[in-house]
């Protein structure tokens, strides 16, 4: 079973729409949207909701006036600065927002007055989609854990996989390079990340690059509206090169993305004869050819969640 | 004053308000760049940098002649990141979060705070603008202790600006409490849509005055704007969908210097940002 995560560091280079495009053309494959935070993919796929489920990723700290005896123990061992004391009242109080839920709290009040309930974090869904099985998730708002429920997608998308025999597990990754991301990548068969001809998308790029080198997996770079900038987009395949990473092709600025995503549908649903339907398949066809993808060497790096 | 500038969805247009907003202002500026993932406000206004620091969280390191391996420390981690066995201790830095539960707890004092590098800080001017940024080290995962050290040299007498991270998650959140006002940049495509929707919430759950600026108005579609009417959402500006700006863009130039008309634009956009910090904003 082979997984491809597709990722970008900077946001807004094209992952969603490219990773749909690819849906099109790929073969015995699930899909699974591994940005939990902002989750895109299911607007153009418009999955059929089979089986949704919360998820539970964590606990939170919640002081039961009634037995706290106002010892401040509490506020003096959170590192995190949630416990707040307010002087008019003489009441603390956990910030639910700022919690971590690590327990500490918890564990040493004195008078256990300090309740930890689980949280409901997210939900996440396995579905049908016309082009195939997906899972997908949504964190719920300014929750924490969202690496954790990246793991869980990716999880359940290889249970899919397996149950059903496809050998491909299409994911879409987070933007940035931190909790989330890491958490998409680990035990990858290769990831492609998508670059702009900007002098931040190929920072962005870069930092990635280095990432995927910190754990050892493959990297391929496809170049996104490379016409925008042909010094830049040099400047990138320069860069690929010398890190040893391929250049699996090059995508022009083309509306037909915006459009086909306007209507709900993947490019070549929408034209497949547009200009970047043609890049898009080129690419496609040259990832398969790849030998990092088409004989890949098992990778058990440790998860580091 | 502070204005986090945030949007949901990456690549709307954060930086690039960010950073020409900041040039824009005949105020003292301060412009905090909290993307630390992936900082790129360097990129566009060249800062001189004079000072760096690492940012750094304390984990568990255990003095075996001192541990008696009571398992306290293990039983307090909820991260699964110490492992007491019979004759040692395996501690795991990556999994620790820094809560500091182990310190507290042993009897023995046998768990001693080591540094562990999350990232690092810069601090530097750029064209009169007093910048700082944050940038986490590859491979590691905790970005709000590193967002949270940025915002700590916040000037109170400086307008500052912070550039936000995308999503809606702990990093955004880092970014956007206790400001006065939040700035949601998007497109308006449905994907632009979706994301703004999200951030919406988040804001809301924060209680803070909120705009929005359109970027590459005239692209997608007019269901963002539709979307802002019926949520009373203010558009506080529209930059039009032109190449040229995304060819400004993608050579690292400001589009204030470029196209200096946008100068007033953006100056009207302040104006319009502390006349709603001064209502208390337009949505309570």
């Amino acid at each position: 079973m082979r997984e491809l995560v597709i990722l970008s560091g900077k946001g807004g280079t094209g992952k969603t729409s490219i990773t749909a495009a690819f849906a099109s053309l790929a073969e015995n494959r699930v899909f699974c949207d591994a940005d939990v935070d902002a989750a895109d993919l299911h607007l153009i796929l418009k999955p059929d909701f089979k089986f949704s489920s919360e998820f539970k990723g964590g606990n939170e700290a919640v002081i039961k006036p009634d037995e706290c005896t106002q010892c401040g123990r509490c506020l003096e061992v959170c590192r995190f600065d949630a416990v707040k004391f307010d002087a008019d009242t003489n009441t603390f109080e956990v910030d639910t927002i700022e919690c971590e839920g690590c327990g500490v709290c918890v564990d040493l009040c004195p008078e256990q007055a300090i309740d930890f309930p689980e949280v409901v974090c997210g939900q996440w869904y396995i579905s049908e989609t016309r082009l195939g099985p997906m899972v997908h998730a949504r964190l719920g708002i300014a929750q924490e854990n969202s690496g954790k429920l990246v793991a869980l997608v990716r999880q359940e998308a290889r249970k899919i996989a397996k149950d059903k025999n496809l050998d491909l597990i299409l994911t879409d990754g987070p933007p940035g390079i931190g909790c989330p991301v890491i958490a998409s990548i680990g035990q990858a068969t290769a990831l492609l990340i998508i670059a702009e001809p900007t002098v931040s998308g190929i920072h962005d790029m870069e930092r990635v690059g280095q990432l995927s080198r910190h754990f050892n997996i493959p990297a391929m770079v496809c170049i996104n509206k490379y016409d925008l900038n042909p010094d830049q987009t040099k400047k990138i395949e320069t860069l690929a090169r010398e890190s040893d990473i391929a250049v699996v092709g090059k995508i022009s600025f083309d509306q037909t993305f915006t459009e086909s995503m306007i209507q709900a549908k993947t490019i070549f649903e929408y034209n497949e004869d547009s200009q970047a339907s043609i890049e898009v398949r080129q690419v496609w066809d040259n990832i398969l050819s790849r030998p990092e993808f088409k004989n890949p060497v098992t990778n058990n790096i440790m998860q580091h969640l | 004053m502070i204005i986090s500038i945030a949007s949901g969805k990456g690549g709307t247009g954060k930086t690039t308000v960010s950073t020409n907003l900041a040039l824009s202002i005949d105020q003292e500026v301060q412009l905090l760049d909290c993307d630390v993932e992936e900082p790129n406000s360097h990129l566009f206004i060249n800062p001189v940098i004079d000072k760096k620091e690492q940012v750094i969280a304390p984990v568990p390191k255990i003095d075996l002649e001192k541990c008696t391996f009571c398992k306290k420390c293990m039983d307090i981690c909820r991260y699964g990141a110490i492992a007491v066995l019979k004759k040692d201790v395996l501690t795991f830095e990556n999994l620790c979060h820094s809560c500091g539960g182990c310190f507290e707890v042993c009897p023995e004092n046998a768990v001693i705070e080591k540094e562990r590098s999350l990232g690092e800080i810069e601090h530097g001017t750029a064209r009169g603008i007093s910048f700082i940024h944050g940038r986490l080290e590859v491979g590691q995962v905790m970005a709000p202790p590193i967002i949270k050290k940025v915002r700590s040299y916040t000037d109170p007498n400086r307008v500052t600006i912070i550039d936000a991270p995308p999503g809606t998650s702990c990093p955004v959140i880092a970014a956007m409490n206790n400001a006065d006002f939040i700035l949601l940049v998007t497109e308006p495509t449905p994907f632009g849509l979706h994301d703004l929707k999200l951030a919406v919430e988040t804001v809301r759950i924060l209680d803070i005055p909120h705009g929005l600026v359109i970027n590459r108005a005239g692209l997608g579609n007019d269901d963002v704007k539709h979307y802002a009417q019926k949520e009373h959402l203010p558009i506080l500006m529209e930059i039009p969908f032109d190449k040229k700006i995304a060819r400004i863009y993608s050579k690292g130039q400001m589009v204030v210097d470029k196209l200096p008309e946008y100068k007033v634009k953006f100056q009207d956009l302040f104006r319009k940002i502390e006349q709603l910090v001064e209502k208390g904003g337009q949505n309570k």
